[in-house]
C-alpha cells in the first residue's frame, strides 16, 4: 500500500496546483462571462507570458520585475486579441468564434515553434524545499500558490469595489441597460480582455518558476483549464475556483497512485462523466 | 449533361489516369501527395457532416486515433487482417462516439460546451495512447509490422503506391457519395431545424437525440476508416499526428478554408493546405519548422473573419448569384 | 425640448414606425399610448439611441440626435427607463444606482444625486445592500427610476412603467412619476394603461401600427372615444 506520507504530500501539492489552475480558469471565465466567447487560445497566451518572463530574466531582469513585465505583456496581448480577432466576430455564430480562437491557438503554437524552436525553456529558481513533519513541499510551489490567491483576491476587489469593475459585472448582466447609463460596452469588453490578459500574465509568471515552457505548453494545460471552467459552470467564477481544486486533487493523487498521465486521464474521464450527470457544471447557475 | 457535370467527369477521369501517366522522376512523390489529399479530404468530409449542422467537434482526433491505432495494433499483435481489423476499429469508434453523443444529445450540450467536451475526448484518447506506452508505443508511435510473406491483399500493405492511390480515390469518392446522400436526405432538413432551434424541432416531432447521435456516429465511423487507411498507408501511427487537439484543429481548418457547407469544400481546403505545406517544406527545407502551421493559423483567423463560407463556398455562392441573375430564376440549393 | 419629425424606424426588414412626428416642451409631461405592437417601445429606443432611425430627425434642445449611440444621447440629458426595468439583477441597489451615474458629469455629483434619490424613495435607502433581483416589483420600478435620475437628465423616457405591476402598485407608480415631474424633470411616457396615464400628463399621442393617429390635450382626450378606441385596441 501507498505510504500515507506520499498521499499527504500529493494532497498538499494538489492544493498548491489547484491555486494556479484556479487562476487560469478565472481569467478564462472572466472573458467568457462578460463577452460570451471562449478563448480557446487562452493558455497559449499564458505560455507567451511565460516566454516573456523567461526572456526578460535571461536579459538580466530580476524575477519580480520580469513577473510584472509579464502582466503588462499579458494585458497588451489580451487587448490586441480582442481588437483584432474578437471584435469582428462578435455577432458570428459560436462555431465561427470557436474556430477563430482555435486558429489563434494554432498560430501561437506554430509561431512559437518558428521563433523559439521546440526546446523546453525554464528559469533556474533557487528556492528551498520546506520540510514539515516528513513532508517535502517546494517553496516555489508555495509561493506560486500564495501569489495566485493574492491575484484572485485583487481581481475580486477590482470587480466589486471599483467603478469599472462593477460596470464590467453590469455589462455581463445586461448589455443594453449599461449602454443606457452612458457606458460603452465595447470599451468595457476591451478592459475585460486586458484584465483577462493580465491574469494570464500573472499565471505565466507563476508557472514559469515551476514548469518549463515550450510551444505546446498550451496543449498540456489548455484542455485542463477548459474542463475546469465547464465543470464549474462556464462563466461561474466561484464554481471554477472549486472545480480547479477538485481537478487538481484528482490529478495529484491519481498521479501518485497510478501514473502522471493516468492521473490526467482519470481527471478527464471524470470530467466527461460529470458533464453527463450535470451538463451545466457542478455549480451551474440556475437558469 | 450540364457543363459542370462534364467538367466533373473529365476531372475524375484525369484523376483516375494519374498513376498510369508518366510524370517523370518525381511521380512517386506526386502520388504520395495526392493520396494524402484523398484520405485527408475524406476525413474532412466526415467532419463536415457534423460541422455543417452546428455540431462543432474539436476532438475528431479521437476517432481518427482509435481507428488508426486499433487497426494497427490488431495487426501487429494478432496478425488480424485489416479487412477485419479496420471494421472492428470503426465499430469501436462508433461505440465511443455514441457514448459521447448520447448524453450530449439528451442534455442539450451544444455550442461552446460541445466543442469543449469533444476537445476533452480528443485529449483523453491522446493521453491514453501515450500512457499505455507498453502496447501502444507511447509518444514514439507504432509502426505497422511488415507482412513479409503474407499476401499484400490480406495485409493491405503494398509496395506499389499506385494501389493505395486507387484505394484513396475510392475512399474519397465514397465519402463524397455519403455526404451527397445526407445532403439530399430528410436528415439534412431535420438537422438544420435542430441547428436553428432544438426545442422547436422537438416540438414538431423531430427525434432530436436520434438524429444527432446518428450524424455523430456516421461522422465518427468515416473518420475512423480514414484513420485506419492513413495508418495502413503510412505504415505508422503517432499520438500527436493521429489524435489530440493538433490534428483535430488541422482537419477543421482545412474544411473551413475550403467551405464547410459545400460538397467539395473539404477537398479544396485539404488540397490547398497540403499543397501549401509541401511547397513550404520544399522551399524552406528544415530551416523554418512551423512556418506552414503559422500561416495556417493566420489564414484560419482571416478566413473566419472575412470568408466564413470558405474559398469554395464563397466562389460557389458568387457563381450562383451570377447564374441566377440573367434568367431571374432562383436556382435550387445544390 | 424634444422634437421628432418624420421618424421612420424598424428592425431588419420590418418597419415599426412610419413618419412619426411629435414634440415635448420643456417641463411638460407627454404620453404616447397605443395597443400592443404599435411601435411604442421602438419609438423610445429610436430616441435613446438603441436603434438608429432610418429616416427623420430627432432634435433635442437644438441638437440632432438621430443615429447617435446611447452614451452620447445620455450625455445630452435623456434618460431611458427601459421596458421591463432592465435592472442589473446580481448587483445591489446601491451598485445599480452607481451605474446610473456612469457619466463623468453624473459621477461628479454622485453623492448629491444619491441623496436626492434616497429622499424620493426611502425604501431604496433601506435596501441598499440588497440584490436588485430580489426586490419586489414596485421596488424594482423605483430603483429603475432612481437609476435614471442618477444620470442627471433633463428628459426622462418611461417605457411601459406599469407593466407587470399589481393595480395598487400602478397607482403608486404614477404617483411616483408625478413626484419626479414635480422635481422639475420633463417626462415622456409610453403606456398601455391609458386612463391612468392621461391623469398624469399634459398632452398625449395615440400611436397605432407605427403611425400617430391622434394628438391632443390629456383632458380633452380623456372625454373622447379616444379612450374607448385605445382600450378596444388593447
Amino acid at each position: 500500500m501507498l505510504d500515507p506520507i506520499f498521499l499527504l504530500e500529493a494532497v498538499i501539492n494538489g492544493v498548491l496546483l489547484g491555486g494556479v489552475l484556479a487562476l487560469l480558469a478565472l481569467g478564462l471565465n472572466l472573458i467568457f462571462g462578460v463577452i460570451d466567447i471562449v478563448w480557446i487560445a487562452y493558455v497559449d497566451l499564458v505560455a507567451l507570458c511565460m516566454y516573456a518572463v523567461y526572456f526578460l530574466v535571461t536579459w538580466g531582469w530580476p524575477l519580480w520585475l520580469a513577473g510584472l513585465g509579464a502582466i503588462v505583456v499579458g494585458a497588451v496581448l489580451g487587448a490586441l486579441v480582442h481588437l483584432l480577432i474578437i471584435t469582428p466576430i462578435l455577432a458570428s455564430p459560436p462555431i465561427n468564434q470557436l474556430l477563430a480562437t482555435g486558429g489563434l491557438l494554432f498560430f501561437i503554437q506554430s509561431a512559437a515553434t518558428l521563433l523559439w524552436s521546440t526546446d523546453h525553456r525554464s528559469i533556474r529558481v533557487n528556492m528551498p524545499t520546506i520540510e514539515i513533519g516528513g513532508i517535502f513541499v517546494s517553496f516555489t510551489r508555495l509561493l506560486a500558490f500564495a501569489l495566485a490567491i493574492l491575484a484572485m483576491v485583487a481581481l475580486y476587489f477590482f470587480l466589486t469595489r471599483t467603478y469599472t469593475g462593477t460596470a464590467i459585472r453590469a455589462v455581463s448582466q445586461d448589455r443594453e441597460a449599461i449602454a443606457l447609463m452612458g457606458a460603452r460596452p465595447q470599451r468595457l469588453y476591451l478592459v475585460t480582455s486586458a484584465v483577462g490578459g493580465a491574469m494570464a500574465g500573472v499565471a505565466g509568471a507563476l508557472l514559469i518558476i515551476q514548469y518549463a515552457v515550450h510551444p505546446y505548453f498550451g496543449g498540456a494545460f489548455g484542455p485542463l483549464t477548459f474542463m475546469i471552467c465547464v465543470l464549474g459552470g462556464l462563466g461561474n467564477m466561484v464554481g471554477a475556483f472549486f472545480a480547479a481544486f477538485i481537478m487538481a486533487q484528482v490529478i495529484s493523487v491519481g498521479g501518485v497512485i497510478v501514473s502522471t498521465e493516468m492521473g490526467y486521464v482519470i481527471a478527464f474521464v471524470i470530467f466527461i462523466v460529470l458533464m453527463f450527470v450535470r451538463p451545466g457544471g457542478i455549480f451551474a447557475r440556475r437558469a | 449533361m450540364t457543363p459542370l457535370r462534364v467538367l466533373a467527369v473529365l476531372a475524375l477521369v484525369a484523376l483516375a489516369l494519374v498513376p498510369v501517366l508518366p510524370l517523370g522522376p518525381a511521380q512517386e512523390y506526386i502520388w504520395h501527395v495526392i493520396i494524402q489529399i484523398f484520405l485527408w479530404s475524406f476525413v474532412g468530409n466526415a467532419w463536415s457532416l457534423m460541422g455543417r449542422f452546428g455540431l462543432v467537434s474539436l476532438g475528431h482526433g479521437a476517432f481518427l486515433g482509435v481507428g488508426a491505432y486499433a487497426t494497427v495494433l490488431l495487426w501487429n499483435a494478432f496478425g488480424l487482417t485489416p479487412w477485419i481489423g479496420a471494421p472492428l476499429a470503426v465499430a469501436l469508434t462508433v461505440v465511443l462516439a455514441l457514448v459521447v453523443a448520447y448524453p450530449c444529445s439528451r442534455f442539450q450540450v451544444v455550442g461552446h460546451y460541445f466543442g469543449l467536451v469533444t476537445l476533452a475526448v480528443g485529449e483523453v484518447i491522446r493521453l491514453l495512447i501515450v500512457a499505455e506506452r507498453d502496447w501502444t508505443g507511447g509518444s514514439l508511435g507504432v509502426t505497422l509490422k511488415t507482412s513479409g510473406t503474407a499476401s499484400g491483399a490480406v495485409s493491405l500493405q503494398f509496395a506499389d503506391k499506385r494501389v493505395f492511390y486507387y484505394v484513396g480515390l475510392a475512399a474519397w469518392l465514397f465519402g463524397l457519395w455519403v455526404w451527397w446522400r445526407v445532403d439530399h436526405s430528410m436528415a439534412r432538413s431535420a438537422m438544420e431545424a435542430i441547428g436553428e432551434d432544438e426545442t422547436a424541432a422537438a416540438s414538431v416531432g423531430i427525434r432530436v437525440a436520434r438524429f444527432k447521435m446518428g450524424i455523430t456516429a456516421l461522422s465518427a465511423a468515416l473518420t475512423a476508416l480514414g484513420g485506419a487507411l492513413l495508418a495502413l498507408y503510412l505504415a505508422y501511427a503517432n499520438p500527436d499526428t493521429m489524435s489530440g487537439i493538433g490534428v483535430s484543429l488541422r482537419i477543421v481548418f482545412a474544411v473551413v478554408l475550403g467551405g464547410m457547407y459545400a460538397l467539395l469544400g473539404p477537398f479544396v481546403g485539404t488540397a490547398l493546405t497540403i499543397a501549401l505545406s509541401e511547397y513550404l517544406r520544399i522551399y524552406f527545407g528544415i530551416k523554418l519548422i512551423g512556418i506552414a502551421e503559422t500561416i495556417y493559423g493566420l489564414l484560419l483567423i482571416v478566413f473566419i473573419i472575412f470568408l466564413p463560407a470558405g474559398i469554395y463556398g464563397s466562389v460557389a455562392q458568387a457563381l450562383r448569384r451570377r447564374v441566377s441573375r440573367p434568367s431571374g430564376r432562383v436556382p435550387a440549393r445544390a | 425640448m424634444l422634437e421628432l419629425s418624420g421618424v421612420t424606424a424598424g428592425y431588419g426588414a420590418f418597419t415599426a414606425l412610419w413618419d412619426v412626428s411629435l414634440r415635448v416642451a420643456t417641463g411638460e409631461a407627454v404620453a404616447v399610448v397605443g395597443p400592443n405592437g404599435a411601435g411604442k417601445t421602438t419609438l423610445l429606443r429610436a430616441i435613446s439611441g438603441l436603434i438608429a432611425p432610418r429616416g427623420g430627425r430627432v432634435i433635442f434642445e437644438g441638437t440632432e440626435l438621430a443615429g447617435r449611440p446611447p452614451y452620447e444621447v445620455v450625455a445630452h440629458g435623456i434618460a431611458h427607463v427601459p421596458e421591463g426595468r432592465r435592472l442589473f439583477p446580481q448587483l445591489t441597489v446601491a451598485e445599480n444606482l452607481k451605474m446610473g451615474a456612469y457619466l463623468p458629469t453624473a459621477r461628479a455629483h454622485f453623492r448629491e444625486s444619491l441623496a436626492r434619490v434616497y429622499a424620493l424613495f426611502p425604501v431604496l435607502a433601506e435596501r441598499q445592500a440588497q440584490r436588485a433581483g430580489s426586490l419586489s416589483g414596485g421596488e424594482q420600478q423605483m430603483l429603475a427610476v432612481g437609476r435614471a435620475l442618477m444620470s442627471r437628465p433633463k428628459l426622462i423616457l418611461f417605457d411601459e412603467p406599469s407593466m407587470g405591476l399589481a393595480p395598487v402598485m400602478v397607482l403608486r407608480l404614477f404617483d411616483l412619476i408625478r413626484r419626479v415631474r414635480e422635481e422639475g424633470y420633463t417626462i415622456l411616457v409610453v403606456e398601455q394603461n391609458v386612463r391612468q396615464v392621461l391623469k398624469l400628463v399634459d398632452r398625449a399621442y395615440l400611436l397605432e401600427v407605427g403611425r400617430i393617429k391622434i394628438e391632443g390635450r390629456a383632458a380633452d382626450l380623456a372625454e373622447q372615444d379616444f379612450v374607448r378606441q385605445a382600450y378596444v385596441g388593447l
